[in-house]
């Protein structure tokens, strides 16, 4: 939709586009500079964070800052000295794993809920939503002491299970809204023809629905990267996840502040890519499927 | 649609049962780890908040009926931390509602470079909390080095003021970094939802003469009012429970500790158990009277959508 919208104007201009962008004229061009310079706003901490960290120790504490002082990896590559990967190679893990956990159950759950609905189907839909609307701290504690009686405690594992309940609602909400979209016409054609569940699910459903499936990940995927209060109470040494790791990394005495930007950058670098690459599906992911 | 009832052989009793557990099957398995590693917790919190159990002195456990609660409502601490989540929560909402609107009407509009405006607004949101919580602290708020204070100094010399930003407003520091991470998420909602507005309607309007405020007013604004409020409520959720940001910057010091920061420090720093899943139960309590209005706002977007 937004590509019909952002087509560029004028080039075949259909005359009643015509008396708009007369309306439009100066105060319309200034209203376009003013959006450049809020955009630029919010993007320079962002981009201040990057610069910053690819300058050496000194030149990034100076004040004012010294925009002139010679770039360098320096930052980057005391980060990756102090041996971040098991932590990375935890954080994608966790996310990678539990996201492909979600997508398969909540492509089921999504199947009787829009598909062949259950009865009720909107109350088990709205169960899902209530569970994702309480505080999840208030369930910290027993899942803590839980983990400690079957020691699981600094265990991945039990990060791929608690990231899993945790994104699995959201999933079950898209999922549902975008099987909703799948023509029924083809699905009784299907059940015509004698396919069964496994087969209607790889033939019919899953290309259709698999922009759908491809969103729901992307929000899975950012939602279990970023999560740190639970890793941060049920991780240690060995399951410690990539935010985990970003905490302690400025306990260190003296100038920190470039290698701290380099990490924040590093650490951030997938779930930027990731949102970048997907800036459409974000909104839906966010609104639990609600807005299109 | 949804009543796509199969032919099935009416009246045998037990091969209806069986349809419908076949119906129910691929349900199962989402909705019961769901309960379990979801729900059960709760439960636990529950029971562990009517007992007396501090992990410091395992031998004196035991019923401690509703001592936790008071105790939990008599404490100061607390009780603050209640008032200072909600006015964090309230202050990010609407501040980054109202910016995120009009961020939105601007990018609404067509101008050269939209597509890249549109996704710098957006990076702020992609920043990891933790590492968007630490660039605050370290790059921005710094009083020695801060980019701030840097520009401060840039801008009026040597001489020019240099405020200590998180100990003068922690507040103030920590509401700020919120609101640039979560007014892209309100921009992004909002832009949707002008974009669904019929363009045969505003069309209409703008034949009929009226003008860009009068169409704000009675079209834009009230197609945006369920926008509006789906971008409070899901902002809300978010933030009533934002752990990162007041961890990070202020570590719960200065009168900024929320109720989750005081019920981790409760439990992992002070080992009251009984008293953090008394904390807990209250914030569930709190977040259920919100999630009633927001259950009720998706659910008639969700109307619309079907309708449509």
């Amino acid at each position: 939709m937004t590509q019909t919208l952002s087509a560029p104007a004028g080039t075949t201009a259909p005359p009643p586009a015509r008396p708009r962008k007369v309306r439009r004229g100066r105060g319309g061009a200034i209203l376009g500079v003013v959006a450049w310079i809020v955009g630029i706003a919010f993007f320079f901490p962002v981009a201040w964070m990057v610069f910053t960290s690819l300058h050496s120790e000194q030149a990034a504490a100076t004040n004012p800052p010294d925009l002139t002082a010679p770039l360098t990896t320096d930052g980057y590559r005391e980060f990756f000295a102090t041996n971040p990967w098991p932590y990375l190679i935890n954080s994608a893990t966790a996310s990678i794993v539990s996201t492909a956990l979600v997508v398969v159950l909540a492509l089921f759950a999504g199947y009787a809920l829009a598909i062949r609905p259950v009865r009720k189907w909107s109350d088990v839909l709205f169960f899902f939503l209530t569970t994702k609307m309480l505080p999840a701290v208030a369930g910290l504690l027993p899942v803590y002491l839980i983990a400690q009686h079957i020691g699981l405690l600094d265990n991945i594992w039990l990060m791929v299970i608690l990231y899993t309940a945790m994104n699995l609602p959201i999933a079950v909400w898209m999922m549902h809204s975008f099987l909703a979209e799948v023509p029924v016409a083809i699905l009784e054609a299907a059940a015509l023809d004698g396919a069964r569940l496994p087969t209607v699910m790889r033939r019919v459903i899953l290309p259709i629905a698999s922009p759908g499936i491809a969103a729901t990940a992307l929000i899975c995927f950012i939602f279990a990267w970023n999560e740190m209060l639970f890793a941060r109470v049920l991780t240690g040494v060995v399951a410690g996840t990539a935010p985990v790791f970003l905490t302690s990394f400025v306990t260190t005495q003296g100038l920190f502040l470039a290698k701290v930007c380099a990490a924040a950058t590093a650490i951030s670098i997938p779930v930027l890519v990731a949102g970048f690459a997907a800036q459409n599906k974000l909104v839906q992911g966010l609104s639990l499927g609600a807005v299109k | 649609m949804t009543t796509v009832s199969l032919p099935a052989p009416a009246g045998v009793r037990p091969r209806r049962a069986a349809g419908r557990w076949a119906r129910r099957g691929p349900l199962l398995p989402a909705l019961l780890f769901t309960i379990v590693v979801t729900q059960l917790p709760f439960l636990a919190t529950l029971v562990i908040s009517f007992t007396d159990w501090n992990a410091l002195y395992p031998d004196r456990r035991g019923f401690a009926a509703f001592g936790n609660y008071t105790a939990v409502l008599g404490d100061p601490q607390l009780r603050s931390s209640i008032l200072t989540t909600v006015v964090l929560t309230v202050s990010v909402v609407l501040v980054s509602l109202v910016l995120g609107l009009a961020i939105a009407l601007l990018l609404d509009r067509r101008f050269h470079g939209r597509a890249i405006v549109r996704t710098m607004l957006i990076a702020p949101f992609l920043v990891v909390p933790v590492a968007a919580a630490l660039l605050w602290k370290h790059a921005l708020y710094n009083p020695e080095y801060g980019l701030f204070n840097g520009i401060l100094t840039g801008v009026f010399g040597q001489g020019a003021a240099q405020p200590d930003w998180i100990s003068d407003a922690p507040m103030f520091s920590v509401v700020s970094s919120l609101v640039w991470q979560w007014t892209p998420f309100m921009m992004l909602i909002l832009l949707a939802g002008l974009q669904s507005r019929s363009p045969e309607v505003l069309e209409a309007a703008r034949v009929d003469g009226a003008g860009a405020f009068a169409v704000f007013r009675h079209i834009t604004l009230p197609h945006l009012r369920q926008y509006l409020e789906l971008g409070a409520l899901l902002g809300c959720i978010y933030i009533v429970q934002n752990f990162d940001a007041v961890f990070t910057i202020t570590a719960g010091g200065l009168g900024t500790a929320n109720l989750p920061y005081t019920i981790y420090q409760t439990f992992y720093q002070a080992h009251d158990y009984g008293r953090a899943s008394a904390a807990g139960v209250i914030v569930v309590i709190g977040s259920m009277i919100v999630a009633t209005f927001a259950l009720r706002v998706v659910s008639s977007l969700l109307k619309q959508e079907a309708d449509r």
